[in-house]
């Protein structure tokens, strides 16, 4: 069984981000060339035409390349935050085979904005979790905007349980806005559902590796993201709060979003700096919503060599690693305080 | 004097400090406690006697992390540690202020160089590790010095065989370490879960506010979380639950509306919090 198609294909074209409004543009004139050069192939080439369309290729190319490569921090979370990005089931139909997808936490109710399952990657099954967004208003409602509440991160959490029964690694992709806010996720425990997570994620007996494909925000993010290796996306963002929060608290306005993004380092380049991920995986080039396919090989790849590696640790060694790396984290200064 | 002794000679100071002067005290909370307390203008000392608690509503008034030890801990037991350990600025954060002179403001008023304070004592004769987050250093918040001072109190608990207690109070993450500060989350709650491997009790007591990323990771750990009454317990802080277009039910968020969901063990009156403690731990493990 696979899991529901990709919305990708019935999607209309959303608005272009501002930094690559003629970048899109000229992408569209690419492709209206294309059309309109297939239809006249049948009745004999034009050279003229084939010609003018490498020309505004290698153009858009070149408008693709400069653009990406100086990408802002509030830029990126524009590109993050694409709707044509590939979200998690996107990444689980491009590159997983026999994929279930098993529901529900056992307690009160299934969440779909979190998606579990297990399936077979490159010769081996996985378990799988993931928060999923959606495209479409329907679909946004259905997946809220893929703000999982308490009921997602317990479902994860049986699914991981069921992969350390299983010795299957768990493969956890992460793009969130946040955890969901609100009465019913108050009532129900979010604050216990993410802490319990991490809780046992440090200790769970098989490996987990993470993968940030779009959003991280805050605990929402790190509810699923406790693992041996933490992968990154080129165009991801992973903080304590959302740039726009983050602004709208230290300077007093939203408005502060491109300074807050900036302030907070927010980027994959800055979290591997900071010792936080270990990988940043490439994106092609104009981003991952610009060439899913591409950007679940390379992501594939990257998940591949990953498991390789963490299938070689023998699993007492594991969990020590994945402990020893967690209590490494943060910078503090340590100093005697002088007499007062 | 040494920073140690300097440290031991504010201990009692500070403690009395964190309540605002004068002789009267008027019933009332502030910050996410605003609409709380009932108005009335109390004798201070009648106040400090109740452990801030007013006698005629029963309203928990907010008191720091040095209250907070004094309280729980036998008198005289107390010995800090890691107090070494100190906010920096590693992400050379500058928001409307910068965060390193924000830190270095707090020092010099609190003394003190995070929001987190470890010590070892005697709990009704029986050591005890035991932490307390404060609200006058950066609201509480959960930065790399606290997260690392937690884990270092979380080990020397686990060395010396002895229980451990965490006093929360804290608006959450601190924005100002972005991610440094996120992971603090996944450090502290991995640190409890090689910690529950030994069978030594950790209780864990929520005071007004615990909100973010403390609730969502160590104070909702606890063997047994205990809660005082009245206190906000919560994920989503006060400006997350402004964006939120719901009626909040009565009570939301408050101790006693965790404790009616499931999410805490008990409701206790801050003055018999310590018994409660020795009570608690002399039954799951008795010495």
């Amino acid at each position: 069984m696979n899991a529901a198609p990709s919305s990708q294909q019935h999607k209309p074209r959303p608005a272009p981000l501002d930094f690559e409004a003629e970048l899109v543009k000229l992408e569209d004139r690419i492709t209206d060339m294309r059309k309109w050069a297939d239809e006249y192939s049948k009745t004999g080439q034009d050279p003229a035409i084939a010609q003018e369309i490498a020309r505004l290729e290698a153009r858009a190319n070149e408008m693709r390349a400069t653009i990406y490569r100086n990408l802002t921090h509030w830029q990126r979370v524009q590109v993050a935050r694409h709707r044509d990005r590939p979200y998690t089931l996107d990444y689980i139909n491009l590159l997983m085979e026999d994929f279930s997808e098993l529901h529900g936490d056992r307690h009160f109710a299934d969440d779909a904005a979190m998606v579990c399952g297990i399936a077979r990657f490159r010769g081996r099954s996985v378990a799988l979790v993931g928060q999923q967004k959606g495209r479409t208003v329907e679909e946004r409602i259905k997946r809220n905007w893929g703000m999982a509440g308490p009921e997602g991160y317990r479902k994860a959490l049986r699914i991981m349980k069921l992969a350390e029964k299983f010795h299957l690694p768990v493969i956890s992709l992460v793009d969130t806005p946040g955890a969901a806010p609100g009465v019913g996720a108050e009532e129900r425990g979010q604050a216990e559902a993410i802490a319990k997570n991490l809780f046992e994620m440090s200790r769970l007996q098989t490996p987990i590796l993470v993968a940030i494909i779009g959003e991280g925000a805050s605990g929402g993010a790190l509810g699923i993201g406790v693992g041996d290796r933490v992968l990154m996306m080129e165009n991801c963002w992973y903080s304590v709060i959302s740039p726009e929060g983050c602004a709208q608290i230290l300077w007093r306005t939203a408005d502060a979003k491109e300074q807050a993004a900036a302030a907070m380092k927010i980027s994959a380049q800055d979290l591997h700096a900071l010792g936080l991920i270990d990988e940043v995986v490439p994106e092609p080039v104009g981003g991952a919503h610009r060439a899913p396919e591409e950007a679940a090989r390379i992501l594939g790849d990257r998940l591949e060599e990953n498991l390789n590696l963490l299938a070689a640790i023998p699993p007492t060694e594991l969990l020590e690693r994945r402990r020893n790396r967690l209590y490494a984290y943060g910078q503090w200064e340590e100093r005697e305080v002088a007499s007062r | 004097m040494g920073w140690l002794d300097a440290w031991k000679a504010g201990f009692a100071r500070n403690a009395k400090k964190a309540i605002p002067d004068g002789v009267w005290v008027k019933c009332e909370g502030k910050g996410a406690d605003a609409q709380l307390g009932c108005g009335k203008t109390l004798y201070r000392r009648d106040l400090e006697e109740n452990l801030w608690v007013c006698p005629s509503c029963g309203f928990h008034m907010r008191i720091g992390a040095h209250a907070y030890l004094d309280l729980l801990l036998d008198e005289g037991t107390a010995e800090p540690l890691f107090e070494t350990v100190m906010s920096a600025d590693p992400l050379r954060f500058k928001a409307e202020k910068r965060y390193g002179d924000q830190i270095l403001e707090d020092f010099r008023r609190t003394g003190r160089g995070s929001a987190f304070m470890a010590v070892s004592g005697a709990i009704c004769g029986r050591p005890f590790a035991v932490g307390a987050m404060d609200f006058s250093f950066r609201g509480g918040s959960l930065g790399s010095a606290e997260g690392e001072k937690i884990n270092r109190l979380i080990g020397f608990a686990q060395e010396r065989g002895v229980p451990l207690v965490i006093v929360s109070q804290s608006g959450g993450a601190r924005m100002q370490e972005a991610a440094l500060s996120l992971m603090q989350m996944a450090k502290t709650s991995a640190r409890l879960a090689e910690f529950a491997e030994t069978s030594l009790p950790f209780i864990s007591i929520l005071t007004s506010p615990t909100t973010g990323g403390v609730t969502a990771s160590f104070a909702m750990l606890g063997d047994v979380i205990l809660a005082e009454p009245g206190a906000l317990i919560g994920f989503a802080g006060a400006r997350v639950r402004e964006t939120i277009k719901e009626d909040l039910p009565p009570g939301f968020q408050r101790a006693e509306f965790l404790l009616e969901h499931g999410f805490v063990d008990r409701v206790v009156d801050r003055r018999n919090l310590k018994e409660e403690v020795a009570r608690l731990t002399n039954v799951l493990a008795p010495v």
